[in-house]
């Protein structure tokens, strides 16, 4: 690979009203992105991803998003969002092939595969959420308040499975309300305030 | 066998049952009177103006005349289909998808029957191309306006889910294909259960009319299977093409769920 080629770039991209914002992020490094609720961090990600229409472009190993398809840039750009969406009765149904180390360091064993949806936690719905995410074993991580809703004991497994995965190389930008947890999994803190991206030098 | 003519009074009888219906749903306070006049009203004059258009078509057969009531009906039945849908596609994919998948669908296979099934001469013999084509329009009319009534009022209410799929690196395809699944059953369940039901719960319309107006029942029969083939036919391709292009049509080039494209009613 050549040296001077970064991870992951975000070129000038803007949604709505946000201004463009560029900057280069290295593989394992942590990102935590805050702002008022409305100030755009959500579609900020979903612009990451490509699920929304934006200007600007991002480029992950030298492939700009453009080049590819829309499903296979988002097969290397993994999105989190804070509710997950199961649509088969049965938790095994979501998962081609889970990853049994993990889900042992989730807190499962193999039967949660036969497990009904309605009948699991919102703590359970959002581990295996993550571990569904991580089947396709995407390089940038994008976490829309993935422990807004969870006990202490959840969300330190979370933490710790994310951190994890940074060590694998991968980049992650995390939204989070909690001040705390940004201290704690940050790398460098992005704020959103009136409009305007703003990089925070600690 | 001949075909008994029915008189002036014949009607007149069977519409004093109607009018009498209407007399008791009054007295009753069903408050059912004035739509059951108004529309046996409806159809008396618009029966009565389509057969004055038949016979002067069947009096002048020319291609020309055929094509342009043709078209008529088309657009009418595009008009229709659009109108059953509580979410539809915004600007001209709303009219024009629908009335697209009825064209290739009811118009070839109506093109197909004259010209290789049954093979009258002219291809264009107003008796059988206007009846033919009505049927093929009414009935493929009926399971593309199901099909995607049905896509895009689940792709508004699962677009959560579908989103989710996508953000799992599903394509465009992948991630509304059981809905359109769904989609397409709902538009043929009508014609399979007719096919199902017909000659043991019902004796089809078409059927029934032949048999009245003397044909042998076995010529009946036959005719009669013909055409519920042919809206098999008709019903199901017209419907995927409609279903298929329309959940196309929620995703943009870089497959992304685009639900500003459907407008509620």
């Amino acid at each position: 690979m050549i040296a001077s080629m970064s991870f992951f770039e975000i070129k000038s991209l803007q949604v709505l009203n946000l201004e463009p914002w560029s900057c280069e992020i290295a593989a394992g490094e942590c990102i935590t992105l805050t702002g008022a609720s409305g100030s755009g961090k959500t579609r900020l990600l979903r612009a990451i991803a490509d699920l929304d229409l934006h200007k600007g472009d991002c480029v992950l190993h030298g492939d700009s998003c453009k080049s590819m398809s829309g499903h296979e840039w988002r097969r290397r750009v993994g999105y989190l969002t804070a509710e997950s969406q199961w649509w088969h009765p049965q938790v095994g149904a979501h998962f081609e092939k889970a990853d049994v180390k993990l889900l042992k360091q989730l807190g499962f064993d193999e039967a949660v595969m036969d497990w009904r949806i309605e009948r699991m936690s919102s703590g359970e719905k959002q581990r295996l959420a993550l571990l569904r995410m991580l089947q396709q074993n995407p390089d940038v991580l994008l976490l829309d308040e993935p422990t807004a809703n969870l006990d202490q004991g959840c969300t330190q497994v979370i933490e710790r499975l994310v951190d994890q995965q940074q060590q694998q190389g991968k980049a992650v930008i995390w939204v989070s309300h909690d001040q705390q947890q940004s201290g704690r999994v940050s790398d460098r803190h992005w704020q959103i305030v009136s409009g305007q991206l703003l990089e925070e030098v600690s | 066998m001949n075909l008994a003519i029915l008189t002036h009074w014949d009607l007149i009888m069977a519409a004093s049952l109607v009018i009498l219906l209407a007399l008791i749903s009054r007295k009753m306070q069903m408050g059912i009177e004035g739509q059951l006049l108004l529309s046996a009203s409806r159809t008396v004059i618009q029966l009565l103006l389509i057969g004055l258009v038949l016979k002067t078509i069947f009096s002048n057969v020319h291609l020309v005349w055929i094509t342009l009531i043709a078209v008529l009906m088309l657009l009418m039945a595009g008009r229709e289909v659009m109108a059953r849908q509580k979410y539809r596609l915004t600007g001209w994919w709303g009219f024009g998808l629908g009335t697209a998948a009825m064209f290739v669908s009811s118009f070839s296979i109506t093109l197909i029957a004259l010209n290789v099934i049954i093979n009258v001469d002219p291809w264009y013999e107003p008796q059988y191309a206007i009846p033919l084509l009505g049927m093929m329009l009414g009935n493929t009319m009926n399971g593309i306006s199901l099909g995607q009534d049905r896509l895009n009022q689940a792709a508004w209410e699962k677009s959560a889910i579908i989103e989710a799929r996508l953000m799992l690196g599903w394509t465009w395809s992948q991630a509304i294909s059981d809905l359109r699944k769904d989609s397409i059953r709902s538009g043929l369940m009508p014609i399979i259960n007719a096919m199902a039901a017909a000659g043991v719960v019902s004796l089809p319309g078409m059927m029934t009319g032949q048999i009245l107006a003397g044909s042998p029942p076995m010529e009946a029969v036959k005719y009669q299977i013909l055409i519920m083939f042919l809206i098999a036919a008709g019903t199901g391709f017209g419907t995927l093409v409609a279903v298929w292009f329309g959940s196309r049509r929620l995703f943009d080039e870089r497959e992304r769920l685009r639900l500003e494209r459907l407008s509620v009613k």
